[in-house]
């Protein structure tokens, strides 16, 4: 299960609308979206179009998110999301509960996600480039000195902003592995290459996400 | 931890750093992170920014009008089934 759906972004319904900053109003806010959440999809399974617009609502902007990071482009990602949810309007009468609706409708977004960029012939891993680091693209270039340290100073929009910029199979685990909180073995599943493969993406991944911010660091933020 | 990995250079352990971060093991007590001031920078970084990216919020809207567009593909959907049966 993505860690996500866990108490991973200290929000027990983060499949949802970002929570309220205040801690009451988070529990509250969490009980009365799960309420409604649970409604709405049982009366959008039985095929009521209104439940299934308030679903959108409750979820669009998770799913978004999502399809935007995985794919780095906003129309490509709008996109992805309306054929998302098209694909959750024909097949929501199949969620039977084997774990939470948020789980489910977060991996059918996946795998609409991944299906597009096979479509689009994208090598989603490529084997080579993974296990073999060259001396531009792997551990190698980590030798130099330590003396910019990024603790404590990555600012969440130059995050996201390297995050856009790596190679489409970086992002790709990057994403469902740091940000989502999948696990080697299921992306590895999701994107058909060995466990050893999503770990080697993973680590270079990092690496080149830290010479970005490194970079931005050195730059005084400014890019 | 044998003397090994005491001995290994900066090369050899950050060519295993996938595997063994990826495995989850304590890298504290590595023996060489216990002389090698900068992979334990490196190792700093990497899990500084797998934390940044745990609070990567979804934040991002999509545009007002996609509704619109879900809503008149699953009534165009809904015409066509209708139409088959």
């Amino acid at each position: 299960m993505p860690r996500s759906d866990l108490a991973k972004k200290n929000s027990p319904d983060s499949n949802t609308e970002p929570a309220p900053q205040a801690a009451e109003p988070v529990r509250v806010a969490a009980v009365d979206s799960k309420a409604v959440d649970a409604d709405a999809l049982a009366r959008a399974q039985a095929g009521d179009h209104h439940a299934f617009a308030h679903l959108y609502s409750l979820h669009k902007r998770r799913i978004y998110s999502l399809c935007l990071r995985m794919v780095g482009n906003a129309a490509e990602a709008e996109d992805l999301t309306q054929e998302a949810f098209l694909q959750l309007h024909r097949k929501i009468a199949t969620f039977r509960g084997d774990s939470a609706f948020s789980t489910w409708l977060h991996r059918l977004a996946i795998n609409v996600v991944l299906m597009h960029l096979r479509k689009k012939g994208l090598a989603l891993m490529s084997l080579d480039e993974a296990m073999e680091p060259t001396q531009s693209d792997g551990p190698g270039r980590s030798f130099g000195a330590p003396d910019l340290a990024l603790a404590g100073s990555i600012d969440r929009l130059a995050l996201e902003r390297a995050v856009g910029d790596l190679p489409a199979g970086y992002r790709l685990v990057f994403v469902l592995h740091d940000v989502e909180g999948y696990e080697h073995n299921e992306i590895a599943d999701m994107l058909e290459c060995s466990i050893g493969n999503s770990k080697s993406q993973l680590h270079k991944a990092r690496l080149k996400l830290r010479d970005a911010l490194r970079t931005s660091l050195e730059r005084g933020g400014q890019r | 931890m044998n003397s090994d990995r005491e001995e290994m250079s900066c090369q050899e352990f950050q060519a295993q750093l996938p595997e063994l971060v990826g495995s989850g093991e304590d890298m504290s007590k590595h023996p060489h992170l216990q002389s090698c001031e900068n992979c334990k920078a490196l190792l700093a970084d990497l899990q500084t920014i797998a934390d940044a990216a745990k609070q990567l919020l979804p934040v991002e809207q999509p545009k007002e009008d996609l509704w619109d567009r879900i809503d008149a593909a699953i009534r165009l959907e809904e015409g066509a089934l209708g139409q088959e049966e």
